[in-house]
């Protein structure tokens, strides 16, 4: 009684089509997906290739580009010496107060760009207490080694003790804020806060057990992870390091605020797009925004290559 | 040899207490369990991958407990073979010999006399992508015999094969063993497994590590859901001891 119950229930049941389903998921795709390369279609046909290769002879985009190599390129390798330890220690152990370390690295990511400029600047704009025992160390030594003493006078900021230290090392002296140096710390604070998340999944992704083993093989732990785990992550590297190019390339906010918008001095692409807005020239602001589209496009073509579209990011 | 005696792990909260047990030198040893019942952590803490909270382990008379994996002279096979995917086969036998500083002649022919032993010669050159489930596992094996270890420690190395690839497996490991003389402690849940290769067998059983009579353990069933009621009843009990 109760099968045959089963089956008039079974033969009720109407097949339902799956087209309303699918029309909405992809109408509502290819919207997006259109508002991408319109975007993108929009900003390269705006401008002329002459306006771009005008914008080219410019000697203060030219440093741009120059400076925005460079800088992404130095906040590339940092980013890649700090997060390799910092992802294979975190995706490895468990220690008291891992969840609030794992927190604190997440913060570059979740705070407002420019908040983070703004902490840095102030950061070094902090008086150095004036120490007695440190100050007559400082002076000794700076004496001792460099024939000329140095030591924190009243008022001195950390950036006052740094442009002392440099003068002294090197003769001429050079700070952090509104110098080059700050265009890289600002690029690298937030580029590096991902890249320390990529290495961590990646690590995560190994798993221990290649270390165990060559544990029992006679590796140290130094051993087991040079020899075994780094060459495995090497995928997991390539999209850290390109994620973190990408998106120091892409650093305006922090910049601003702690490298300041000087031309020739900590101007890099994103600035000059600024810079060329604010004075109304908007084909040369297309044109070195152009350049950044390039880049990206470029990053992610050989990222694609490599086949980094899984990282996690 | 492998001598344990009142081992206590943890590792989270599960925790094994006071297990006792020894293979004498040169036996091969096969230890079943329920899913979950610890195997793999008693296997591990052998090789020194998991921190002893108590008790001893001794290895060839010397005490092991908490020395580092690296000088316990173990040759490990974990399940899946877990091979090193950036070197090729050679380098993946030829990795503890470069750790130990053997000369590049040395090296070479233990590699070939490893392949021609576990019949891998052809795939020396390969990288373990592509490599069947049989052939992972013999390279596996391969690797962790390459120092010549004086103990083998094998993680449920044939889980993962059919049935044929089980059998031939098999027959390569008492082989191996045989020829090595390499003391082994081999872990899994399949029955016909353990009849086949262990010449000891033990259980754990409720958190302790029984040693079974091969008579008993011909007549358990598989391991991998519930322990066979037989296992209770009280002539099967008597047939039990602990080892030590």
């Amino acid at each position: 009684m109760t099968e045959q119950t089963t089956e008039v229930h079974a033969n009720t049941l109407k097949s339902r089509s799956d087209f309303p389903f699918y029309t909405i998921f992809i109408v509502i795709s290819s919207i997006y997906v259109l508002l991408i390369v319109a975007m993108l279609a929009a900003e390269t046909t705006y401008t002329t290739p002459d306006h771009i290769w005008g914008a080219f002879a410019k000697p203060e985009i030219r440093y741009a580009i120059w400076l925005s190599l460079v800088s992404c390129a130095i906040t590339t390798v940092l980013s890649l010496w700090v997060s390799v330890p910092i992802g294979y220690l975190m995706s490895r152990h468990d220690f008291r107060g891992k969840t609030l370390i794992d927190a604190i690295l997440d913060i570059p990511i979740v705070l407002p760009p420019l908040v983070i400029g703004l902490c840095l600047l102030i950061m070094f704009q902090v008086e150095v207490p004036q120490i007695e025992w440190v100050n007559s160390l400082l002076k000794s030594i700076s004496g001792t080694l460099f024939g000329k003493e140095i030591s924190v006078a009243k008022g001195d900021s950390v950036d006052d003790m740094i442009r002392k230290t440099t003068g002294l090392l090197f003769g001429k002296p050079f700070g952090v804020t509104y110098e080059i140096p700050s265009v890289i710390l600002a690029q690298f604070m937030v580029a590096c806060a991902f890249a320390v998340r990529t290495m961590r999944v990646t690590f995560d992704q190994i798993g221990p057990r290649y270390e165990q083993v060559a544990l029992t093989l006679g590796c140290n732990r130094g051993q087991a992870f040079w020899r075994v785990v780094f060459p495995q992550a090497y995928r997991g590297l390539l999209a850290a390091g390109t994620l973190a190019w990408a998106r120091s390339l892409g650093e305006f906010g922090p910049i601003l605020i702690f490298s300041g918008a000087t031309r020739m001095k900590t101007e890099v692409l994103p600035t000059t797009v600024f810079l060329e807005l604010t004075v109304g020239n908007i084909e040369g602001a297309v044109a070195a925004s152009l350049i950044m589209v390039v880049s990206a496009l470029f990053v992610l073509v050989i990222a694609r290559m490599f086949g980094l579209t899984r990282t996690g990011i | 040899m492998i001598s344990v005696n009142k081992l206590c792990v943890q590792v989270g909260d599960f925790k094994l207490n006071e297990i006792s047990f020894e293979v004498p030198e040169g036996h091969y040893a096969v230890l079943m369990g329920k899913t979950g019942s610890g195997k793999t952590t008693i296997l591990e803490t052998i090789c020194g991958l998991k921190k002893v909270l108590s008790g001893t382990i001794h290895l060839n008379g010397k005490l092991a407990t908490h020395a580092k994996p690296s000088e316990r002279e173990i040759g490990y096979v974990p399940q899946d073979g877990v091979l090193f995917h950036t070197m090729t086969v050679r380098d993946n036998l030829a990795f503890a010999l470069e750790l130990r500083k053997w000369s590049k002649q040395q090296i070479d022919d233990r590699v070939d006399e490893l392949a021609s032993l576990l019949g891998i010669t052809g795939l020396l050159d390969r990288t373990p992508f592509g490599l069947s489930g049989g052939e992972i596992q013999r390279v596996s094996l391969g690797r962790a015999l390459a120092a010549k270890p004086a103990i083998l420690c094998l993680d449920e190395p044939l889980s993962a094969l059919d049935e044929d690839t089980r059998d031939e497996m098999c027959i390569l490991l008492r082989d191996v063993q045989r020829m090595t003389r390499v003391t082994t402690l081999h872990i899994t849940h399949n029955v016909s497994e353990s009849d086949r290769l262990g010449d000891m067998k033990f259980q754990i059983v409720e958190g302790a590590v029984q040693r079974l009579s091969s008579k008993t353990a011909g007549k358990l069933s598989d391991l991998t859901g519930q322990v066979s009621q037989g296992t209770g009843s009280t002539s099967e009990k008597s047939a039990k001891m602990k080892a030590e």
